[in-house]
């Protein structure tokens, strides 16, 4: 038995979930995110919490220091060396705009022109030495870079995925003269070819090693001051943790760090709550991050882009972000439609209901006038907003226009909003080859259980899923996820002409490296699991489709099957006339760690015996066209077998559920609420 | 009929739009053709049963389409009910690529589906696919000589090739035995098809679920509103009469510029852009056929107002006039195959140039405005095949009021990504010995303009012709509002050791290359907005610092004195002064 924190540093937020798996307690902390240390911000959330830190055995912690850093362009100084003549290649990109309409927007590379210098060597494609490096002009360019005020180096060569001799070579020349180990070589972290996605994914890594290192660093000597005895461990992109001692190494990994620990919150609830398949909803401020799960596994992409022409390709959870949150700004367009966002009031000045000073009607506004949000809660904002206000907000900036009242025009943009974000969401699912009314919807963050069931509704999926904590699922997600290791292998052959022993060997020595990774770090894990899948395509296609295998020794014949059933069922096209053709190998090595009760995260003695006694009161709320008197609940009395029929509302302390007219909740074991979503869609 | 409400017809909205994101996808996902799956040379929309009017189109289709599958559609409307064309049945698909029948060049293959509702044809899906060849007498398509259309390729009027649901193999066997690199074209042919049929069902369930009548409304609505969303923008344009002229290079046969000569006047909240006077068809294939002038005239437009959305009701209030007897409105056997890649571009520049100085603060200098079309053709002894292999390469754009240009962006009438130094090189015996930012080709300006591409590609080993269509060789993309213009696009090939620079600069075909020979590639930087001397100084010597202009030209051409990369400012404003004395 032991005791396990999970820590996420969200962008307004630090939250803490500890649990003490011997007394069953539970402790739960939200502490305001310190941007300039998060380290002070996450000793508050422990000292709010009231836990003693010496007394944790495991503290994970999910950041998002190198996302913003990246986002915000605070990076350390990093330098590049590259193969001569191709020193543009991370600026020149893949020749493309920021839009497809508008022949404005600028770009801005994360390592500067003169940062990046350049040095004779050559491969070609197939591996072969054309020019042998230049070791001299290397040392020459270190020295300039380092005179420069370069704290972090990228050594980029072409081809150096078909043979690294070079970038190695470059390597240990580095690892004499370089005063840190802050060094990338390209291949390292990608052994694919693409030079502009491989060299930004390694620029980007540079640029954020140093700000992780010291960041971890400071943080485990703070949490070591207050008497912490054992390693801090670090959630990566891929939903997978990492020791803080080799988080740095690969610190590009981290950029999707917030989002995949909730998305590994997720699957690990819904596995528990019989629905492993899931579309997952986190609704925030400014956006809405969607991800898929199938069969409890998170999609993985290789192929994230953080931001326009900023590629990082490494294996990560498949998370998109939709440009909708709370803090959208509705508004009638040239032509008298109503548009919710793209623009948003963002966390400052916020919705006009924040009372800093927002003056722009959004969609928690909308949400406020309808009674969803409770309008009582009002009163404890400081700048002292009234509902009327905000009223008249919507009736002349929207209503007016429209022809309507503010309350119908807040209805209006609820709906639009719904609209186009269940529209995103479906492009999410379709993108990755799902049907989303096969997946249940699993709505966190503050706004997602707001919008959960009307979304439902919308995209046609039948079952919306609440977990008990909706406003702590990344910290979470920190305390159940599993330790993670991604291997990507280039084959690049037509299947016929592939080696098969080769193939089983590869998976083979890949599962080997994996393990021997888990079993350095200091966590106990229960068993080893393997996932091993092949991306392929038809000889001639650019895009690939991942194959899901059911072992590492796959036959020929076995994997053109699968292929050509994925194909089948991903386009509705069969081609007998084409030969597939084998083009990675992917391999994840996860060591699962015991499993976590999650029906301590609702205090067991706060639970009243009835749904009757959790109700705090009525009040009116706008469905379909019209004011009903709805019940209100609070989520933390309810029995844990609660079934509650709509129109209903849910409140906790940091998330609020709709159930609309026609809609069932039901309440399970682990303290989740499934909501069955009745009503054609 | 009750008026609609604005809510039913947002939502309206999002599903037509939604319906064509969704056939994009699978379009581009399931392609082989690498013009389509990684370069999105492509596009999905939805047609008038009536007239084929764009109902919607996808907002990531490729932008050069946006006006020509609507003129496409009301052309295969027609000729259905005048007799022409067979008369379709539910399942049906139509296969075209003829240029004069509302095409862009004869790559570009169109489908079109009829979608039907309770047994009557509802509306049109359909979509376009840049095939790599259609056979003609280079491959690819692109032949910088060509002097009539039956030199580019194979010409399909519209037929159906897939009847009931079934692909017709007898009309599919023809087409093969007349393109090359027929075997894969399997795999577009299906995937093209699939994406009208993803199309279909999902506007089966739109429809199911609001009711016919009220779609039919909503469109209706939807286009009376993006109508009058693009006056709203036109009554912001001030009243008058703004002239540009836009130059091609040759039409590659003949040595001479060809003229677009615009004006653009506002009457009312309506445009007019009149050609009248532009030069007349050409003898190579420089030539633009009505639909791709329209669609050029409509993309700029779109570039300039983006908030509009794609339907026939955004391009209502604007007129083309003047195009008849000119090299923009060219007819059978006129070759065409540089109108959709180039000579749309030089449209699309005359429209910005007309139009930057009515709305400044809209609009950009021009762009590089090229496609940068080099096509290298031959066999690989190590691989034992015959190889086809496109360089497409972006520039430099425009600065504007908003900033400096983009460096290095792809062709105003494209969306597409290039493909990688290394992909390039695993598949044809290149190597790439340069491939970097084109220093000091951005056009001075208070905004400069962006910087174009400089590459050189070496022949490994066998025989190899090289091919270009490119443009803005003769001339720079042209600066705006006292800015410079940028740099021209430069063609070098190095054979034996001797440099040979094409007669007609910025094309030539069939340049016979040995191993060794090399192509050099400077692609034009966008021009400038704006006096340079009005630019900041620290900008200029961050240009200096980065390589992006000398420290020679920030003294010439921005009167800025830039030493160990930081401004002198005595210098400077001596530098200025002077300029400012010459001038008053």
């Amino acid at each position: 038995m032991s005791v396990v924190a999970g820590v996420d540093v969200g962008g307004t937020f630090t939250d803490l979930v500890w649990l003490d798996e011997g007394t069953r307690a539970v402790r739960l902390a939200k502490a305001p995110t310190t941007p300039r240390n998060q380290a002070f911000g996450v000793l508050a959330a422990f000292e709010q919490a009231g836990v003693d830190v010496g007394g944790v055995d495991l503290i994970v912690h999910g950041t998002t220091a190198t996302t913003n850093a990246v986002l915000e362009r605070r990076l350390s100084r990093a330098g590049m060396i590259a193969t001569e003549g191709f020193r543009d290649i991370i600026e020149l990109g893949r020749r493309t705009r920021p839009q497809a309409y508008g022949m404005t927007g600028s770009f801005t590379p994360v390592i500067p022109r003169d940062l990046r210098l350049e040095v004779s060597e050559r491969m070609d494609a197939e591996g072969n030495v054309l020019t042998p490096l230049d070791e001299d002009a290397l040392r020459a360019a270190a020295a300039r870079l380092l005179e420069a005020g370069c704290e972090s180096v990228v050594v980029h060569f072409l081809h150096a995925y078909a043979n690294p001799a070079h970038e190695i070579r470059a390597g240990e020349i580095l690892s004499e003269i370089w005063p840190n180990a802050y060094v990338t070589l390209g291949h390292a972290l990608l052994s694919e070819s693409r030079e502009f996605e491989r060299g930004v994914t390694a620029s980007v890594n540079a640029s954020v090693q140093p700000l992780l290192q010291r960041y971890v660093d400071r943080l485990a000597e703070e949490l070591r001051d207050r008497g912490y005895a054992h390693d801090l461990l670090v959630m990566n992109g891929n939903g997978g943790m990492v020791s803080a001692r080799m988080v740095a190494r690969e610190a590009a990994k981290t950029v999707m760090s917030g989002p995949a620990s909730g998305v590994m919150a997720a699957a690990y609830t819904g596995r528990r709550a019989g629905a492993p398949d899931l579309l997952t909803y986190d609704m925030g401020g400014t956006s809405t991050d969607v991800a898929l799960i199938r069969d409890a596994k998170p999609a993985v992409s290789n192929e994230i882009e953080v931001e326009y022409a900023m590629p990082i390709h490494v294996p990560m959870v498949d998370v998109r972000t939709v440009g909708a949150g709370g803090g959208s700004i509705a508004r009638v367009n040239a032509s008298g439609l109503l548009e919710v966002g793209p623009e948003s009031a963002g966390a400052d000045p916020g919705p006009i209901c924040y009372g800093r000073g927002g003056t722009r009607p959004t969609i928690s506004d909308a949400n406020l006038l309808l009674g969803r949000l409770d309008p009582s809660r009002l009163n404890a904002v400081e700048g002292g907003v009234r509902i009327e206000d905000v009223a008249r907000v919507f009736e002349a900036e929207l209503g007016a226009p429209l022809g309507l009242s503010a309350t119908e025009a807040a209805s209006a943009v609820i709906r639009v909003a719904n609209a186009r974000m269940a529209g995103a969401i479906r492009m999410v699912s379709l993108s990755l080859g799902e049907d989303p009314r096969d997946f249940a919807l699993f709505a966190f963050g503050g706004a997602g259980p707001l919008h959960a069931v009307a979304l439902a509704r919308e995209l046609g999926v039948p079952r919306v899923l609440v977990p008990a904590r909706p406003g702590i699922t990344n910290a979470l997600g920190c305390v159940v996820a599993d330790l993670r290791h991604d291997f990507v292998n280039t084959v690049n052959r037509p299947l016929d002409g592939a080696d098969m022993d080769e193939v089983h060997a590869v998976f083979a020595r890949r599962i080997e490296e994996g393990r021997a990774l888990i079993a350095q770090e200091s966590v106990a894990v229960e068993r080893i699991e393997t996932i091993c899948s092949a991306d392929m395509q038809f000889i001639g296609q650019t895009h690939l489709l991942r194959v899901a295998l059911d072992g590492p020794a796959p036959a020929r014949e076995d994997l053109q099957a699968r292929f050509e059933r994925a194909y089948w069922d991903r386009f509705r096209v069969s081609l007998p006339e084409i030969r597939p053709s084998l083009v990675n190998l992917s391999v994840s090595v996860i060591g699962v760690r015991r499993e976590i009760d999650l029906a301590l995260l609702i205090d067991p003695e706060g639970r009243r015996a009835t749904v009757a006694e959790a109700r705090t009161g009525l009040r009116p709320v706008w469905f379909d066209g019209g004011w009903t008197d709805t019940p209100v609940y609070r989520r933390e009395h309810l029995p844990w077998d609660a079934v509650i029929d709509g129109p209903a509302i849910v409140e906790q302390l940091d998330a609020t559920l709709v159930i609309d007219p026609g809609c069932t909740a039901r309440g399970d074991a682990d303290g989740n609420l499934m909501i069955e979503i009745g009503g054609a869609a | 009929m009750t008026p609609l409400d604005p809510i039913t017809l947002s939502v309206i909205q999002a599903g037509l739009s939604q319906t064509c994101d969704e056939m994009d996808l699978a379009f581009t996902r399931a392609a082989f053709s690498p013009v389509i799956a990684e370069a999105n040379d492509r596009a999905d929309g939805i047609y008038s049963a009536e007239d084929g009017s764009l109902i919607a189109q996808g907002p990531d289709g490729l932008p050069v389409f946006v006006g020509a599958m609507q003129e496409s559609t009301r052309v295969l409307v027609e000729r259905i009910r005048a007799g022409i064309t067979a008369a379709p049945e539910p399942g049906d698909v139509y296969i075209v690529n003829d240029p004069y029948l509302g095409g862009t060049h004869l790559m570009d293959v169109r489908f079109a589906r009829p979608f039907y509702r309770d047994g009557k044809i509802w509306c049109w899906l359909s979509n376009t696919g840049h095939w790599p060849d259609t056979g003609g007498a280079v491959p690819g398509g692109f032949s910088a000589s060509a002097t009539s259309v039956e030199q580019e390729g194979l010409r399909l009027p519209p037929v159906r090739l897939f009847k009931k649901g079934v692909l017709d193999q007898e009309i599919y066997q023809i087409i093969c035995s007349n393109i090359r690199v027929a075997e894969q074209r399997i795999g577009d042919v299906k995937a093209q098809a699939a994406a009208l049929d993803v199309g279909a069902a999902r506007l089966e369930k739109l429809l199911d679920r609001y009711g016919d009548a009220v779609v039919e409304q909503a469109i209706a609505e939807l286009r009376a509103r993006a109508a009058e969303q693009t006056r709203a923008h036109i009554r912001a344009i001030p009243e008058g009469r703004f002239e540009a002229t836009a130059w091609v290079d040759s039409d590659g046969v003949v040595n001479e510029p060809l003229a677009i000569r615009l004006a653009v006047e506002r009457a009312g909240d309506g445009l007019v852009f009149d050609f009248a006077g532009s030069s007349p068809p050409c003898t190579g294939p420089m030539n633009s056929v009505r639909s791709t002038t329209l669609s050029a005239v409509y993309l700029a437009m779109r570039h300039i107002f983006p908030d509009v959305p794609i339907s026939a009701g955004a391009f209502e209030p604007l007129e083309v006039r003047g195009i008849e007897g000119t090299f923009l409105d060219a007819h059978y056997p006129r070759p065409v195959s540089g109108c959709a890649a180039e000579t749309s571009q030089r449209i699309a520049e005359a429209v910005f140039l007309a139009l930057v100085n009515a709305i400044p603060d809209k609009v950009t200098a021009a762009p590089a405005g090229t496609s940068g079309n080099f096509g290298l053709g031959g066999s690989d002894p190590a691989k034992g095949r015959n190889f086809v292999m496109y360089q497409l390469s972006g520039g430099g754009y425009g600065g504007s009021a908003l900033g400096d240009g983009l460096s290095n962006g792809c062709s105003t009438i494209g969306i597409s990504k290039a493909p990688p130094v290394e992909i390039m090189e695993q598949q044809f015996p290149i190597l790439f010995r340069r491939y970097a930012l084109r220093e000091g080709s951005g056009g001075a300006g208070t905004a400069r303009g962006g910087l174009g591409l400089d590459y050189e590609i070496e022949l490994r080993r066998g025989e190899a012709r090289a091919s270009f269509v490119m443009d803005h060789g003769r001339f720079g993309p042209p600066g705006a509002r006292g800015g410079a213009d940028g740099a021209p696009n430069t063609i070098e090939v190095v054979r034996g050791g001797v440099s040979h620079v094409p007669q007609h600069l910025s094309k030539e075909q069939d340049i016979a290359m040995r191993p060794g020979d090399r192509v050099r590639v400077g692609t034009p930087g966008g021009g400038g907005y704006g006096d340079p001397f009005a630019r900041d100084a620290e900008a200029v010597a961050e240009d200096v610092r980065l390589g992006r202009v000398s420290a020679k030209d920030a003294a010439a051409l921005y009167g800025v004195a830039v030493a160990d990369g930081a401004v002198d400012p005595a210098a400077t404003d001596a530098l200025r002064a002077r300029r400012d004395r010459e001038v008053s």
